[in-house]
């Protein structure tokens, strides 16, 4: 057996991974071509590398089918119920940087707060006939975070791509999405609720809690955490 | 534990005594449509229920409960006055608590009865302790019309008691909004220099968006105007706390909130009803004098009961939910029934738990 380390598979993502334990003087790399998704691991021995989406990842640990993983906290606690209790956070790798935020229309002069955002949907649904429309594709998180700030009569509809076009596109009214320099809302005329952030996210080291460990796996872990401390 | 024949048996049981009562058996069906639920309950249903679909009926729901289905046939060719019982499986999603079931069979009774409303609430509250007699259960009693009452009778704008009344049921957001509209936070200095704005629309931004320009210049002026309303008074407020903090046996509940409306008249009918219902209760044999009241009951989980509400709780064993719970909604036959109402009153209870609370008893 060997440990199973996860990495996203992808883009800007699996280099910055790649790098980061580069740095720790942890080789990992592609093997073969470009489109093979196998990749071996130089530097330390007894891991394996296992190339994954980074949406795959919180299932691939809490399953146990990996030891550890690479993947941002928004899809880690998006994913998993009571993450805590299947995942260990190792280390935050510093890149990957997002923020989960709520944004409406910039011309919504009137809308600053959730405050405000709860008065509009009363409002809207009243005007309108159906509740104030939030495109998200984090259900989970976005759902709990208006739930607990007490915000009504808005619903969640499904957006798992372009979700900053939907309010142009008036499939939405505001949208729940990450954003790292908010550039992308901007373009959109979209602006961030003065108390609209929901969480804080970065690509981040897991370990998993339910993985089986043998002695050897361990061993391997034990040394493994030393040298990324 | 308890295995399921056991439980279906007790269930039996249970529903055979409300129909001793005079209740018809009804049995609606396992899906329900999921835009009626969506629309009473708003989002956060998605977190509790069961969520399925096809291509021709679209979204729908396994039960959560039975009270919607059955007001919902009842409204549309009850005859009246009506008493129905069933008894069957609800689904809950549990994404936080694994201790908690996500199927369970609830047995329920249901009162849709325009005459004295005080003996129906009673009648049900009664009916219920039987039921569960001998179990060692406290209860607990509250009336959220007495809240609702004392909302609506404050001395300011319609917009205000609406917009109080729409989270009568979310408890941190009502006590921002009060102390909002008490003058006790100010609003913050950019809505200052938007609302004294020549023209607030005037901004570097396009319309876009479903929510047009009107819509929010209507706002802006309803929040001019909120700005220049008065506060809530000192004295509605302080009332409006110290009935909130009301929680004593029946016969002291009442004396307190008699003296809260002393600065919330608006309450007294609303009392007057309380003590129509303590009467029933006595008739019936309820033992008034030890059974609690809190005015603020019922608040954070049971959003469509509007009067009396109950619950039985398990002694000794705070993991355990509610045993049985229930409640008047005569607001839900309006919402539901295309401009009929019915009052009506009633509850579910958890045989599931009777049983676990014997086995452990023994």
């Amino acid at each position: 057996m060997s440990l199973k380390l996860g990495v996203p598979s992808k883009g800007r993502l699996m280099e910055k991974t790649f790098a980061w334990f580069e740095k720790r003087g942890i080789v990992l790399s592609r093997s073969g071509s470009d489109r093979e998704y196998a990749g071996k691991v130089e530097g330390i021995d007894g891991v394996s590398l296992i190339l994954l989406s980074a949406g795959e990842m919180p299932r691939e640990l809490a399953a146990g089918r990996i030891h550890l993983g690479v993947t941002g906290i928004d899809l880690v606690q998006e994913k998993l119920p009571r993450w805590e209790q299947q995942v260990e956070e190792v280390s935050q790798l510093g890149f990957g940087k997002a923020d989960l935020i709520i944004a409406t229309p910039a011309c919504w002069v009137d809308v600053d707060t959730l405050d405000d955002l709860d008065a509009v949907a009363a409002a809207f649904r009243k005007a309108h006939g159906h509740r104030l429309r939030i495109a998200t594709k984090y259900h989970r998180l976005v759902r709990e975070f208006l739930t607990d700030a007490g915000v009504a009569d808005y619903t969640l509809v499904d957006s798992q791509g372009a979700t900053e076009g939907t309010v142009m596109n008036e499939t939405a009214e505001a949208v729940a999405d990450i954003t790292s320099t908010g550039e992308t809302l901007r373009a959109n005329h979209l602006k961030i609720l003065s108390d609209g952030l929901i969480l804080r996210s970065q690509a981040t080291l897991w370990r998993s809690r339910v993985a089986s460990y043998d002695a050897e796996d361990k061993a391997v872990l034990s040394e493994l955490l030393d040298r990324l401390a | 534990m308890a295995n399921r024949s056991q439980i279906q048996a007790r269930a039996a049981m249970m529903r055979v005594r409300f129909e001793a009562a005079g209740a018809q058996v009804v049995d609606p069906p396992l899906l329900q449509p999921a835009e009626t639920l969506l629309d009473l309950y708003g989002e956060d249903i998605r977190a509790r229920a069961y969520v399925t679909s096809d291509a021709l009926r679209g979204e729908q729901m396994l039960r959560p409960d039975f009270t919607l289905p059955v007001v919902q046939m009842h409204m549309s060719d009850g005859a009246e006055p009506a008493r129905y019982t069933y008894s069957g499986e609800v689904f809950r999603r549990q994404e936080l608590n694994p201790d908690r079931s996500n199927e369970y069979i609830q047995v329920g009774y249901e009162v849709f009865d325009r005459d004295d409303p005080s003996g129906a609430d009673a009648e049900v509250f009664s009916l219920f302790a039987l039921q569960l007699r001998g179990l060692p259960l406290r209860a607990a009693t509250g009336d959220i019309g007495i809240l609702t009452a004392a909302v609506q009778g404050l001395r300011t704008t319609d917009r205000r008691k609406a917009a109080l009344m729409r989270h009568l049921w979310r408890p941190r957001r009502f006590r921002i909004l009060l102390e909002r509209f008490a003058g006790r936070k100010p609003a913050p200095e950019e809505r200052d220099a938007l609302l004294n704005a020549e023209d607030p629309l005037a901004v570097d931004a396009p319309m876009i968006g479903k929510r047009r320009a009107t819509e929010i210049e209507a706002r802006i002026e309803a929040l001019r105007e909120d700005r220049d309303t008065p506060p809530i008074a000192d004295s509605e407020l302080a009332g409006l706390e110290t009935l909130l903090n009301v929680r004593e046996t029946m016969p002291f509940a009442l004396e307190q909130l008699r003296d809260v409306a002393v600065d919330l008249p608006q309450i007294t009918q609303a009392l007057d009803r309380l003590e129509a219902r303590v009467a029933a209760l006595q008739a019936r044999g309820v033992d008034v004098a030890r059974l609690d009241f809190e005015a603020a009951y019922g608040r954070t989980s049971m959003e469509y009961y509007d009067g009396f509400v109950f619950g039985f709780y398990a002694e000794g064993r705070p993991d355990l939910p509610p045993i049985a719970t229930g409640g008047r909604y005569d607001a839900l036959t309006r919402q539901l029934g295309n401009g009929a109402e019915i009052p009506a009153v009633g509850g579910v209870l958890r045989p599931d738990l009777m049983l676990e609370i014997e086995e452990a008893a023994q």
